[in-house]
């Protein structure tokens, strides 16, 4: 069943990423071009996917509810105060999501007909993900 | 504004879709949805039992495109060709968003919307790198 539900789940986020645009660099890269043509696409798909997030959270709130249907515990919130990985990571992050307009999800969501170039995105991807736990440990 | 952009409808159906499954997988399997998240403890073998169904979920958003590219015209990535931008590009993505812990599904839809503090930031962070990214490669050095 968990399989089951994973495999919906993943479906369900590759063809919202894709109906939404954001596995168009385009749109991406125009959503962050404060200083050209700015394109508020990407706000509309922010707000969008928030919102049933939202209400989720709420009711979960309001019923006092500590495990998913499934059995596993919902995951607490990290209430720490933002730390130097968290910063350094997003604004690393951040800027790779504006060289090349992808981001993790649409990397993958895009990766059966985004040709050579979103292999090669994935692959320096990946290798990124290989290297972060040793430049993570520099940082604490 | 006298009409409404077909896009902006499109991003927020799309933005719906993704917080729907989002919520499926919270409210079923308790986990939260972050891509980063997800392929990164594949990567560095920290999905210990939760293996499975990860790879199961990434076959989802790997295919449900592959099956949907049958059915309509899926829009083009428009990928840049410079191999150098593109690579710069992913190692940036992948780096920060495993020393950040997270990226725009995971900081961005399931932590700001829970009233995350640590997302909230986040995102803020990485939306600004991207603002100043793109002025910067756009604008001034005229790469992309």
């Amino acid at each position: 069943m968990r399989l089951l539900i994973a495999l919906l789940c993943g479906g369900l986020f590759g063809t919202g990423l894709v109906i939404a645009g954001m596995t168009d660099t385009n749109k991406v890269q125009g959503w962050l071009d404060i200083f050209g043509a700015w394109d508020p696409t990407l706000a509309f798909v922010l707000g969008g996917a928030m919102l049933p997030m939202a209400v989720l959270w709420q009711v979960l709130r309001m019923r006092k509810q500590s495990h998913a249907i499934l059995g596993d515990a919902i995951p607490q919130v990290n209430t720490s105060a933002p730390d130097k990985p968290l910063i350094i990571g997003a604004v690393l992050f951040g800027a790779g999501w504006g060289v090349a307009g992808l981001c993790p999800g649409p990397a993958l969501a895009s990766l059966s007909f985004g040709g050579m170039g979103g292999l090669y995105f994935l692959g320096a991807m990946l290798a990124g993900m290989v290297m972060a736990p040793s430049f993570k440990r520099m940082l604490s | 504004m006298s009409y409404i952009d077909p896009d902006w409808i499109n991003g927020f159906l799309g933005g719906l879709i993704i917080g729907l499954a989002a919520c499926i997988y919270l409210l079923f399997n308790g986990r939260i949805m972050g891509a980063s998240g997800i392929v990164g403890s594949l990567v560095d073998c920290t999905a210990g039992s939760g293996a499975v169904e990860r790879i199961i979920f990434l076959a989802g958003l790997v295919g449900a495109p592959l099956l949907m590219a049958f059915v309509v015209v899926v829009p083009p990535t428009n990928l840049t060709d410079n191999i150098l931008v593109i690579v710069a590009g992913g190692v940036l993505v992948g780096l920060g968003t495993r020393i950040g812990n997270g990226c725009t599904s995971g900081h961005g839809v399931c932590g700001i919307s829970r009233l995350s503090m640590r997302g909230l930031v986040a995102t803020l962070c990485y939306l600004g790198a991207g603002f100043i990214c793109v002025a910067l490669l756009r604008h001034v050095w005229g790469i992309i």
